[in-house]
């Protein structure tokens, strides 16, 4: 078995809401080896983004463990988990968050300026060799607004892919696109997966979960099934065998 | 993180964002260019005004004959010749806190050289007279004491007056002009002062020994004024209360009575319109001070606004990996690089407005560095601190409050 890149113990995550408490995660344990495409499932509400900006330390949990790569994140300051965020976690949000009016570029340097290690130089060359790796390699200068909502996707999926990182945290990547959009996304983290990468991708469409290694639901921030997939589908299949758009 | 980096950092988000920056820039030069020029218009009048004061002599004190005339009631013509020679002697000997003094008597008449005639007044006064309206003589020399006491008939002349008695040139010292009928010398041509701020030509003057134009013109023995320097500026006051008690003392008046004679100063002139210049100046600091607050308040909003709006952005930067510190570096310099290029660009704005109104409107301006610095100092501040304090709120929030941010 390959190393545990994420190890969740009993996480819980409470909202104080007024006078009530929303229990949004009542203790969730799960293990996230290197190399798996892992597709969290549940309805809205279910506490799926709680969780996944829990791994993301974006958020810190109201109690429970969790090691990232083998380091306990419970017990870090403000600065060291940026740090983490920095060095471990390649994020990518349902709604793009791309800079406004910046090039694909700097869009996807932004992740290594705050990487004091790494120079200038070496910066732009990540940069590229991750947006010719999402298939933008000829829209390098193109500037956010200037960009269909794929494209900016990939942008962003380029800029969590820059820093190298341990696991690629995807939440409803494909929420805003058209389903031929989504499926060209999917093949993206196919290929990331192919190529090793470890993924978690957060979705409410139950058919993307056919194309995945792994498949965890959740339902009232509990896990209700958690499966390994033996037969992974190939999204560019899928693809292949959508209707042709009338337009374009 | 690195400095290189941070800066990197702020100039991108700029240079992105020329629209919002140069906004934000507006606020901070429109309040700095107003102030300066506000401040400019009403340094510049109270300056001239102060220069015309300033021009009419050095700390004057005029003494004149008769009553405080300010109640307007009309006095016995008698009352106009209580000064005589001897209280112009004692001022002279006894006077403590003056540096120079001068009686003064005149008479208008016609002044004839050859076919040139032209009409002036002639100035019957000692050589101290010179220092207390700052005069010079330019070319002969003054009259001297010798001339006083043997009353001579030797004058001192002006441009103006030189210019209309002797239109084809010539040297006009050692010429004899006659003054009504009476031949004065010419022994000195004074310096020429031009014309003065309210529009006099100050180089239209004769003058001659005092006892002169008492025995020889007027026949009479007393003065029509005398003018005395003081010391310095601030003197004025003490030189008054000295003058006035030598003048009640030799008048033989009363505890009771009322001087019979009045003292003006240039300090009393000058203190009154300096107090209306000072109304102006106020009035225009009010504006100025209200531009600054509208462009405080202006930069505060767009500064405050764009941070708002920049809340997302700073999840995201947080979210790839951006302490807080990161975040609030590159807001200060953010703000700081927008604020003194505006304050800058400001000043710059200000002085040539300030320019535009010397020369197009012809009004006096005055530039203090002080209202500069001060401007600028207020401006550049308001604009970093607005910048920055609300970054050090967005900074603060947790990255998915701050990327979720409506
Ligand atoms: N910041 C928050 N404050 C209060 N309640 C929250 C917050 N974030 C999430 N919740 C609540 O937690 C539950 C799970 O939310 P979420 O993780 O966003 O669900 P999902 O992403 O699966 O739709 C919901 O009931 C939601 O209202
Ligand atoms: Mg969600």
């Amino acid at each position: 078995m390959s190393k545990a890149i994420i190890e969740l113990k009993n996480i819980k995550r409470n909202f104080k809401v007024g006078d009530e408490i929303v229990h949004a995660l009542r203790g969730v344990s799960f293990t996230i080896h290197e190399g798996e495409f892992v597709t969290i499932m549940g309805t809205s509400g279910s506490g799926k983004s709680t969780l996944l900006n829990l791994l993301g330390c974006l958020d810190t949990p109201t109690s429970g463990e969790y090691f990232l790569d083998g380091v306990s994140v419970r017990t870090m300051g403000k600065n060291e988990r940026a740090r983490l965020r920095n060095h471990k976690i390649g994020f990518v949000f349902q709604s793009y968050n791309l800079l406004a009016k910046t090039t694909a570029v700097e869009n996807v340097e932004l992740p290594l300026m705050y990487n004091a290690r790494i120079s200038a130089a070496e910066r732009k060359e990540h940069a590229i060799n991750a947006l010719i790796a999402v298939g933008l390699g000829d829209r390098l200068m193109h500037k956010s607004n200037q960009m269909s909502g794929g494209q900016m996707q990939r942008v962003a999926i380029a800029r969590a892919l820059v820093n190298d990182p341990a696991v690629i945290l995807a939440d409803e990547a494909t929420g805003n696109l058209d389903t031929r959009t989504s499926f060209e996304i999917l093949v993206l983290f196919q290929k990331l997966h192919a190529e090793g990468r470890t993924i978690i991708f957060v979705t409410h469409n139950p058919e993307i979960a056919q194309y995945s290694s792994r498949n965890i639901v959740l339902r009232d921030g509990q896990i209700k099934e958690d499966k390994v997939n033996e037969n992974i589908l190939s999204a560019a299949e899928a693809l292949a065998a959508l209707p042709v758009p009338i337009e374009d | 993180m690195n400095g290189t980096n941070l800066f990197k950092i702020a100039l991108r988000a700029l240079s992105n964002n020329k629209m919002r920056a140069f906004l934000t820039m507006l606020g901070i030069i429109i309040g700095v260019a107003s102030v300066i020029t506000m401040l400019a218009i009403g340094q510049g009048s109270k300056k001239s005004i102060q220069a015309q004061i300033a021009e009419m002599g050095s700390n004057m004190i005029m003494i004149h004959p008769g009553a405080d005339m300010r109640g307007g009631v009309r006095q016995d013509p008698s009352a106009m010749q209580t000064l005589k020679l001897e209280d112009f002697y004692n001022i002279r000997d006894e006077g403590k806190y003056i540096s120079a003094v001068s009686p003064s008597v005149n008479s208008s008449g016609q002044l004839i050289y050859g076919a040139n005639n032209a009409p002036s007044t002639i100035y019957g006064v000692s050589q101290d007279y010179l220092t207390i309206r700052q005069l010079s003589v330019e070319d002969g020399e003054m009259f001297t004491d010798q001339d006083i006491q043997t009353s001579a008939k030797v004058c001192i002349v002006g441009k103006t007056v030189v210019d209309n008695l002797f239109p084809n040139g010539g040297d006009p010292i050692g010429k004899v002009i006659r003054f009504n009928s009476i031949p004065f010398r010419i022994i000195g041509v004074l310096k020429s002062k031009g014309y003065n701020s309210m529009g006099m030509d100050q180089d239209d003057v004769i003058l001659a020994p005092y006892t002169t134009i008492m025995k020889r013109i007027l026949a009479v023995t007393y003065l029509q004024g005398i003018n005395c320097s003081a010391i310095t500026e601030d003197m004025t006051d003490q030189a008054i209360e000295d003058i006035t008690s030598i003048l009640r003392r030799n008048h033989k008046l009363k505890e009771d009575a009322t001087d019979d004679f009045t003292i003006r100063s240039q300090q009393e002139l000058s203190s009154m319109m300096n107090s209306t210049t000072d109304l102006m100046t106020i009035l225009l600091a009010c504006i100025a001070g209200i531009s600054l607050v509208v462009g405080g308040i202006g930069i505060m909003n767009i500064m405050y606004v764009s941070v708002t709006e920049r809340t997302r952005e700073i999840g995201l930067r947080m979210s790839v990996g951006a302490r807080s510190i990161d975040i609030l570096s590159q807001f200060l310099i953010e703000a700081i690089l927008i604020s003194v290029t505006g304050g800058i660009i400001g000043v710059i704005i200000g002085v040539g407005a300030s320019f535009i109104v010397k020369y197009v409107a012809h009004w006096p301006i005055f530039i203090q560095s002080w209202s500069v610095m001060l401007s600028f100092v207020v401006c550049t501040v308001t604009g970093i601190f607005f910048g920055w304090y609300p970054a050090k709120k967005a900074a603060a929030l947790d990255p998915i409050e701050a990327i979720r941010y409506e």
